[in-house]
């Protein structure tokens, strides 16, 4: 496959298309990494996040909070900006406020949580406590988790927004759940994010959510870019293709970030891990080259077929 | 929960088996040597009820309570609660269990250990597994000694004693004090099998024993009547 020249000039066509909106230019920059605009604010992000799904539930285990607060760092000295957590992942909550505290509480931060409760009521007195655990003042993000209770905390929550008490409103999914309320959703409210599960494998919102985001101006969170691990696993025994080094992966993690990350209505991937050198590997897809969409097809068929 | 179907087991598992073990390591390092008293008391229960098994045994019925107290208490309320918010409903239940255990020693008739039918037996034999070689599992399942889990210390070894030494019991609250223990240890059981630990079918087959010489007896009783 002939991929250097073309795969560059393409990759920056595709990610100029890719939001309309998208000032800075989001390829071959070595020094930053790829930065998206949330359509809604315009605001830029970087593309890489860190999600908090059992790696940071580690209690009140004074060593491995440590290592949170590690991976943490690593993960804003990279450039890193969201990380995104749930009341439903046990103490990951403390765990990020003892995180932050230990950095001394990075500026940079876009603190990304979730209500997960029956009822708006519930929701508002669990969400002072989530604001609690992380030490902020104000969450960037809330989503509604799993679309529990919606419509009511999506009231409570553009409530708050309006009150300026949080600054962008989202709901969320994973591993195709309900992909049709979703739709609905997206369609009858001015969400600023969704968040749902996409990578090299499980392709299902391209069909439906991902155009209808783009023409919504919904910014995309995607979760379990991985399948929490059990994908990179199964990648673990292969060879990356020869041309994988025209997009610079030298890994298969990296591989499948830069798969997502081409997307143009993906703003954020947001995997989770408890390993600094894995945090490392993960922000760096965020940064150089991106594939177009032929060799996009070309990194699908090849997992496809192994 | 809507398309509840879609769900797995590991979907629920909160914590990683790392996390999971080192918590019995930090359980351990804080309480190190009362093992020592706690296993010690284990084997004097055995040596009493083999060398006087008709004797009054409300002791064993209070200082399992005591044990029940102590592990809902330091394992339960102060570490498995945070990595998993299901525990904050599961520990009053440790509680319960102690209340009734209690109130079961110190009532007239309300527990006797003399009870030696094939289900006793078998309940004495996994009591004694419980006591001895829970312990020595670790480094047959590739992990530190410091994490091993131990009678009065660790919940399941504890609760499998005293699964054990029910079966081997009579008494009128004996229907109250089944059921907790034996959620216990399907819990468990369902939590270590979806971490892929090959120590999950042990509190799994405990509740299978409990199950099936529960319903023997009652076949049995139904039948001599
Ligand atoms: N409904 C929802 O709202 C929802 C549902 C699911 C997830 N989420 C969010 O999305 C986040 C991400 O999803 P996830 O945690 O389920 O799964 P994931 O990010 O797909 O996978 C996490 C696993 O991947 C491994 N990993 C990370 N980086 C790696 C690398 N460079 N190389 C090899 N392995 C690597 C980690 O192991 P190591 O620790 O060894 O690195 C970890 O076990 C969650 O943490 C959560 O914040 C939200």
């Amino acid at each position: 496959m002939t991929i250097s020249r073309r795969t560059l000039v393409q990759a920056a066509a595709a990610a100029a298309a890719a939001a309309a909106i998208l000032p800075a230019p989001a390829i071959g920059q070595a020094t930053a990494p790829m930065m998206r605009p949330i359509p809604s604010s315009g605001e830029q992000i970087p593309a890489i996040g860190l999600g908090t799904w059992i790696t940071f539930n580690v209690g009140d285990d004074p060593a491995l909070r440590d290592e949170c607060a590690d991976v943490m760092g690593v993960f804003f000295e990279a450039g890193g900006r969201m990380i995104d957590s749930s009341p439903m992942y046990g103490s990951s909550q403390p765990v990020i406020g003892y995180g932050l505290d230990r950095l001394g509480r990075p500026e940079t931060l876009f603190a990304a949580e979730k209500v997960w409760a029956s009822s708006s009521a519930d929701g508002a007195a669990q969400l002072e406590r989530s604001r609690s655990f992380w030490g902020v003042q104000r969450f960037d993000l809330v989503q509604v988790h799993n679309l529990v209770a919606w419509e009511a905390h999506l009231q409570t929550l553009f409530e708050m927004k309006a009150a300026g008490q949080i600054r962008y409103v989202g709901i969320t999914t994973s591993e195709g759940r309900r992909h049709d309320l979703f739709e609905k959703i997206m369609g009858s409210h001015p969400l600023d994010f969704v968040q749902l599960t996409y990578n090299i494998v499980d392709r299902e919102a391209e069909e439906q959510l991902l155009p209808l985001a783009a023409e919504r101006g919904i910014a995309v969170i995607v979760n379990r870019p991985f399948r929490q691990g059990a994908l990179t696993r199964q990648l673990d025994g292969h060879q990356l293709p020869e041309w994988a080094k025209e997009i610079g992966t030298t890994t298969w993690a990296q591989f499948i970030l830069k798969f997502i990350l081409s997307h143009p209505a993906i703003t954020v991937a947001i995997p989770a891990t408890t390993r600094v050198n894995h945090v490392r590997e993960n922000v760096a897809a965020a940064y150089g080259v991106f594939p177009d969409a032929a060799m996009r097809e070309q990194m699908a068929a090849y997992v496809r077929d192994l | 929960m809507s398309e509840w179907w879609t769900y797995r087991p590991e979907d629920f598992l909160l914590f990683s088996p790392r996390v999971y073990w080192r918590m019995f390591e930090l359980q351990n390092e804080a309480l190190w040597s009362l093992h020592l008293v706690t296993v010690a008391a284990g084997l004097a229960i055995f040596m009493f009820l083999l060398r006087r098994p008709n004797r009054d045994s409300g002791w064993i019925g209070l200082l399992l309570a005591a044990l029940w107290v102590f592990v809902g208490w330091t394992f339960l309320w102060n570490r498995y609660v945070a990595i998993n918010w299901a525990i904050f409903y599961v520990a009053p239940l440790f509680a319960f269990q102690a209340v009734v255990l209690l109130i079961a020693a110190i009532m007239p008739g309300g527990l006797r250990l003399d009870r030696r039918d094939v289900a006793g037996w078998t309940g004495l034999l996994f009591a004694a597994a419980g006591l001895v070689l829970y312990p020595l599992f670790p480094p047959l399942v590739g992990r530190p000694w410091t994490s091993a889990e131990v009678f009065g210390i660790a919940p399941d070894p504890t609760v499998i004693v005293t699964l054990g030494l029910l079966l081997a019991a009579r008494g009128k609250l004996l229907p109250l004090l089944f059921p907790i223990p034996s959620l216990w240890c399907l819990l468990s059981g369902v939590t270590l099998w979806t971490m892929d630990d090959r120590q999950a079918w042990l509190p799994l087959v405990m509740v299978a024993i409990v199950l099936a010489a529960l319903g023997l007896r009652s076949l049995i009783r139904r039948s001599a009547s």
